[in-house]
């Protein structure tokens, strides 16, 4: 084999697969309340967060896992994980990016778009999560310039708890289903932003997520608040090291924007699927919900979702002010034994708002695809409007695209409409590919990405062009 | 509940002449029963008519009860006119007449099936409890080649005699190769406020039609709910219409089996609801072979305080390539107090397949309204011919001319 048949090799196995040696600092096995408070006391939180967390957690004694969707999973033993791992030493954390991962940095290379020029040409302020506790952020005097807040949950826990009390849970509350308690109980770390009143935020913020230790799960908790007036764009990215068993991802982000704010939230999920057999890979079961609190606000989300063993998420608007808007826009991609359970929320409850639905959903080998949606249109939602477009695209008989969409018009002034295809690539395309000399799966690629076009149009420009190569890569061995 | 289930039962058995073979069956339906209890909206087909609340609301006294050996009156003012056609007429449950007097009576056999167990599997359990405590059931076989020269009409009727407050009917059809039967089930005024359940079994052979209309006009107080099963063999083709808009309550439900090549099933349904009704359809269509088509065509016009819902489900079997499924539902809320829900829905597991479906809801376009009154209409009046429009869409999918004309007149659309 030469070199560059090997690097074909590499490519198709999972990039993001290594972990890294460092001695981390773990909370005893299981979950109880001692946890919680070990927890609690290794970060050095005030009494009135540990109430939350116990709170959360004698909520969660009374709920019960939820089974109604689609990919079934084995039983998670909760009593089996480590709830919290930290790097152990100050040193060994990656100071900067150049420090933060060699061979990411490397595989990005690959990818045509290295992170570090990236970051540097794109000015785009990241703050990683390694494990639990947040190691690097980068870009901070430009953001504090501007008044902006952009740290880890811990430290804005300690720095702004007054922001942190008045908003945290309040999109999410802890009496909510059972993992987002589970995760109000034992969130270790996150992101934390708060864009003051009227200002703009002049980079893109960013956070990368990673799960290293084994099995441990990763509870984060990330706190976007947008004031009167601002705007935000963040980026979430996530990767996780290949390991066999099964890891538990349950993170909690809530939005929340006042009076003419604007978010939009973008998250690249490539977590470890599992190998061709299902075998390991991430349970992604997360949380997302924003909240237009205020008139004139809207909240945008955009994912495209191309890793994890199970992705079971729904990122949901409630858009309570007067005009506010909601968007969602999706591609969820699943190949081999993969499942995803996604689709959105828009609970309609002010007047004259707007929300748009657009997913796309391929997929291939084995794998299961579900897009499960609401809208809700409030009775006192007068005047309001709901587009909701979603198309699925199958390779293979062997996998499954699926639609259910719940559909509630209490409002007479109101509209929704609804649309929904399902189909393949044709031959017909195909062949007219191929003809002009791109292989079987350049032309699958190529096709691929027209049919996302409308949501990759929707992320941030750089992430665009990493998003589509992962598309590609993702329905490596799908086709042929 | 249980007390009351098991001693009207007891009464049943005394009364009837049911064998008791026929006894022990219905009495495993009736601890099914009683073990599954009426479907609450926490299981997720229930989620929008939680019959188990409107009983309670609404037929506290639900008694189940009826004296079968007593014959009924057979009122002869509630047959349609104008359409010459045969005739099953029920009764406060009971079967008082089977005429199939336009017909050859050697192409149809009606066959007692009371002793002989549900062929498919099912987790509904109004079906256990209809089939506890219907009378004698029949199976109406059509013979190979045979089309019935007239339609025939159900009637649903329900006089003042009536003990129970529950009443159950089941009736089984088998449509041989060729054969094609167009059914009405039509539903006559009555205004006590009783349950009714309704389960059919279709078994459509090669080749064969069906076409069954559901018409439910008159305003009563009823909680109705009809359960058909439709499996077709190759190239059969199922039509199903259904008018929902008399009762209070009415929930139809209907799975349908594609289990032969190039079989196809069609359903399209009008809600039209004025107040305080809540009505439901609710649809599985399994495309389980190759070159199967489906088409679900539904439309709701909510008045006050009404609420309609559209659950519709395609699944599309890994082997059923080919396959061509469609549906559509849309709705005009009239009043600030209506309510529509829908949740179309898709489980697709082949590739090669042509699947899609369209919801839509809203008020009364005002620019088609503004154009009318501006030609000279009242605001009425504009606001009628858009409804009748809305709804004609539906009535001209019928493809039986005289039923198709019948049906106009009665729901009372202009052409």
């Amino acid at each position: 084999m030469d070199t560059r048949e090997k690097d074909i090799e590499k490519l198709k196995d999972y990039k993001y697969g290594f972990t890294t040696d460092i001695e981390s600092i773990k909370a005893p096995k299981g979950l109880n309340k001692d946890v919680i408070k070990f927890i609690s006391k290794i970060k050095k939180e005030p009494q009135w967060m540990l109430d939350f967390r116990l709170k959360a957690y004698e909520r969660l004694k009374l709920l019960k896992e939820p089974n109604w969707q689609k990919p079934k999973y084995p039983k998670i033993d909760y009593q089996d994980l480590y709830y919290y791992s930290a790097p152990k030493s100050i040193k060994d954390k990656p100071k900067s990016l150049d420090e933060l991962d060699p061979k990411l940095l490397e595989t990005y290379k690959k990818l045509g778009i290295p992170l570090q020029e990236q970051a540097r040409l794109n000015g785009i302020a990241v703050d990683a999560v390694f494990d639990s506790v947040s190691v690097a952020t980068t870009f901070k005097g430009e953001l504090t310039k501007h008044g902006i807040i952009f740290c880890s949950m811990s430290e804005a826990i300690q720095k702004h708890p007054d922001l942190v009390k008045k908003y945290l849970g309040t999109v999410i509350p802890v009496t909510d289903h059972f993992f987002a308690t589970l995760n109000s109980a034992v969130f270790t770390d996150g992101s934390f932003v708060y864009i003051p009143e009227g200002v703009k935020c002049p980079m893109e913020l960013s956070t990368y997520f990673r799960i290293n230790a084994s099995e441990t799960g990763q509870f984060e908790r990330t706190l976007i608040i947008a004031d009167k007036g601002s705007y935000v764009s963040y980026l979430e990215g996530c990767t996780a090291p290949m390991r066999d068993e099964n890891q538990l991802h349950a993170a909690n982000v809530e939005l929340i924007a006042l009076d003419d704010a604007e978010i939009k939230y973008s998250t690249v999920q490539n977590w470890y699927p599992g190998d061709e057999n299902g075998k390991g890979g991430i349970y992604n079961f997360v949380t997302k919900r924003g909240l237009c609190k205020g008139k004139n606000s809207k909240i945008s989300w955009t994912q495209v979702e191309t890793g994890s063993a199970i992705t079971w998420k729904y990122p949901s608007c409630i858009l309570k002010g007067d005009n506010s808007i909601g968007e969602f826009y999706s591609i969820a991609i699943t190949n081999n034994h993969q499942k995803a359970d996604t689709g959105t929320k828009m609970i309609h409850l002010g007047k004259n708002t707007k929300s748009k639905i657009i997913s796309k959903g391929i997929s291939a080998g084995f794998s299961d695809m579900t897009y499960r949606g609401l809208v809700d249109i409030n009775s006192k939602a007068k005047n309001s409007s709901n587009y909701t477009q979603c198309d699925s695209l199958l390779m293979g008989n062997k996998c499954g695209a699926h639609t259910v969409p719940y559909i509630k018009n209490k409002n007479f002034d109101s509209n929704i409409a609804h649309e929904a295809t399902t189909s393949k690539i044709s031959e017909e395309q195909l062949h007219y590919c191929q003809q002009r000399g791109l292989n079987p799966e350049e032309a699958v690629g190529l096709i691929v990405n027209g049919f996302c076009k409308e949501v990759l149009q929707q992320l941030p420009m750089e992430f665009a062009v990493e998003a589509q190569k992962l598309v590609g890569i993702s329905l490596e061995g799908s086709v042929g | 509940m249980s007390e009351q289930l098991q001693s009207d039962f007891d009464k049943l058995v005394k009364t009837s002449k049911f064998s008791n073979e026929e006894i022990q069956f219905k009495k495993n339906f009736l601890n099914n029963f009683i073990k599954k209890g009426f479907p609450n909206r926490k299981q997720e087909d229930w989620k929008f008519l939680d019959i188990s609340q409107i009983i309670q609301k609404n037929i506290s006294n639900l008694s189940y009860f009826n004296d079968y050996s007593q014959s009924n009156k057979i009122d002869p003012s509630i047959f349609v006119d104008g359409l010459e056609h045969n005739k099953i007429i029920f009764i406060n449950g009971r079967i008082e007449k089977i005429d199939f007097n336009f017909e050859d009576q050697n192409k149809i056999e009606i066959i007692d099936e009371t002793r002989k167990d549900i062929s498919f599997d099912y987790e509904n359990s109004l079906i256990d409890l209809n089939s506890a405590f219907t009378d004698k059931f029949f199976k109406i076989l059509i013979k190979k080649n045979y089309s019935l020269k007239k339609p025939l009409i159900i009637y649903h009727s329900i006089n003042d005699k009536i003990k129970s407050t529950n009443i159950n009917l089941r009736l089984d059809f088998e449509l041989g190769e060729n054969s094609c039967l167009k059914l009405i089930d039509y539903f006559a005024n009555n205004t006590a406020k009783n349950f009714i359940n309704i389960f059919y079994n279709f078994n459509l052979k090669k080749d064969s039609i069906l076409k069954n209309y559901k018409i439910d006009k008159f305003t009563n107080k009823n909680l109705k709910y009809s359960f058909n099963n439709i499996e077709q063999d190759n190239n059969s083709v199922s039509e199903t219409f259904i008018l929902s808009a008399g009762s209070d309550y009415f929930k139809n439900e209907i799975n349908c089996n594609l289990n032969g090549e190039y079989s196809s099933a069609f359903i399209n349904g009008i809600f039209s609801l004025k107040e305080n009704q809540q009505h439901e359809i609710r649809t599985t269509i399994n495309h389980l072979v190759e070159n199967t088509k489906s088409y679900q065509l539904i439309k709701s016009v909510l008045g006050k305080n009404s609420k309609s819902a559209y659950q519709g489900r395609i699944f599309v079997n890994s082997k059923a390539q080919k396959t061509d499924g469609y549906q559509l539902s849309k709705a005009i809320l009239l009043d600030e107090t209506s309510e529509f829900n829908a949740k179309p829905e898709l489980e697709i597991y082949a590739d090669d397949v042509k699947c899609s479906h369209g919801s839509a809801s809203g008020s009364l376009d005002e620019n088609s309204i503004f154009y009318l009154m501006s030609r000279g209409l009242n605001y009425q009046q504009s606001k009628e011919l858009l409804i009748n429009g809305f709804l004609m869409d539906v009535v001209e999918k019928i493809t039986d001319v005289e039923i198709k004309n019948l049906i106009t007149n009665i729901i009372g659309l202009k052409q």
